[in-house]
């Protein structure tokens, strides 16, 4: 099911990525454990997603490369702190799977669902919405270069329909 | 409360040239506002990163510079309305511990860039008592210049992370402003910090 957890772990692992930032998120729940579990990875838990931004800018200027995991909803939170990303042009890679999308049970996810790509763009991030598990770790793996050679901002998102779905006991 | 932080002993652009007097390979973030020029009037230098934005961010970027440079000590200087915005980055940090990192907080009570309006610190927000209870090690208070002598060796040097508030004067001061340009403040302090470091990621 989401052995494209595994894929783009390995990306970030052979990239070099040293700080995994995150605001959980179910659909991320493999991938941050692999990233808890390996040694050369600090992983770092956030209160909120903006503090992740932060957190990178810190780690860019110290030599680390990260990459910042979150669910659609953090992504407004993001929004004010996206511009110490953007005028130090600090690389930046996210990781954002999707809710408010496919099957959402939930309807106070659609706001943010409906609108995480477009407020990522606007803000200056490149956000690309992969819809097939496969397609996961090789879009990551496109954009390593980009983010760490060329300074870029991109999101990967991650499709609902890629997820199990969160059902609530229904 | 207190309400009378414009006779607070304290005065802020002394107390940042005490604290960066013996700096050598410190490396300082200053908060968006009064911090970034404090940290400017004390001396411009490749390891400052003063803020002209990111309001929230100061200690969570300090974070990210302790974790990556682990040898270096990090020195978060931030104002109280700037800290408030990010109190959830204190549980973040306290999680990680770093012994390399401290967070000095110039609480002058105000928002001192925005007509001098009264912070949640003039009303008894305890900055202090926030970051002890997030788990840092070591936190505490400096009111006066012999609180301040005790206390620098302790933000410099102790264990972290570290947590001091130090209450300060409210007050208008000329502007001694650092770059703007975020990619320079960024890059001198990343070319900075890797210098020698042949072979680092990144």
């Amino acid at each position: 099911m989401s052995e494209w957890a595994e894929d783009v772990f390995k990306v970030l692992s052979s990239a070099g990525v040293r700080q995994a930032a995150y605001v959980p998120d179910m659909g991320l729940k493999n991938l941050i454990e692999l990233c808890r579990a390996d040694d050369a990875m600090t992983a770092v838990p956030l209160t909120t997603e903006e503090e992740g931004l932060a957190l990178l800018c810190g780690a860019w200027m110290g030599g680390d490369r990260g990459v910042l995991m979150m669910q659609s909803s953090g992504v407004g939170n993001c929004l004010n702190m996206f511009s110490l990303t953007r005028t130090c042009e600090i690389p930046l890679l996210m990781i954002v799977t999707m809710r408010g999308q496919h099957q959402e049970f939930n309807p106070w996810q659609n706001p943010m669902g409906e609108n995480a790509q477009g407020y990522l763009e606007t803000a200056g991030v490149t956000a690309r919405m992969i819809e097939d598990a496969a397609s996961v770790g090789p879009a990551v793996a496109d954009a390593i270069g980009p983010v760490f050679d060329d300074n870029a901002r991109i999101a990967i998102m991650v499709h609902q329909k890629v997820m199990p779905v969160k059902t609530f006991g229904k | 409360m207190s309400n009378n932080s414009e006779s607070f002993p304290l005065r802020r652009r002394e107390v940042a040239k005490a604290l960066l007097a013996d700096r050598k390979d410190l490396v300082v973030v200053g908060g968006l506002g009064s911090c970034a020029w404090d940290i400017t009037d004390a001396g411009d230098h490749d390891l400052n990163f003063p803020l002209w934005g990111a309001m929230g961010g100061a200690a969570a970027i300090g974070l990210g510079l302790a974790l990556a440079k682990p040898d270096h000590r990090v020195l978060v200087l931030t104002g109280d309305g700037e800290m408030l915005m990010g109190l959830g980055s204190l549980a973040t940090i306290a999680l990680q511990k770093p012994r390399n990192l401290a967070v000095v907080v110039f609480d002058n009570e105000r928002y001192g860039e925005t007509g001098m309006q009264q912070t949640h610190t003039a009303f008894g927000a305890d900055l202090p008592g926030v970051a002890l209870a997030a788990g840092f090690r070591t936190v505490g208070t400096v009111t006066d210049q012999a609180g301040l002598v005790e206390a620098l060796p302790v933000i410099l040097g102790d264990p972290g992370p570290v947590f001091y508030t130090i209450k300060v004067r409210a007050e208008s001061l000329a502007f001694v402003l650092p770059p703007n340009d975020g990619t320079v403040l960024k890059d001198r302090m990343r070319n900075a910090l890797l210098a020698g470091d042949a072979g680092t990621t990144g």
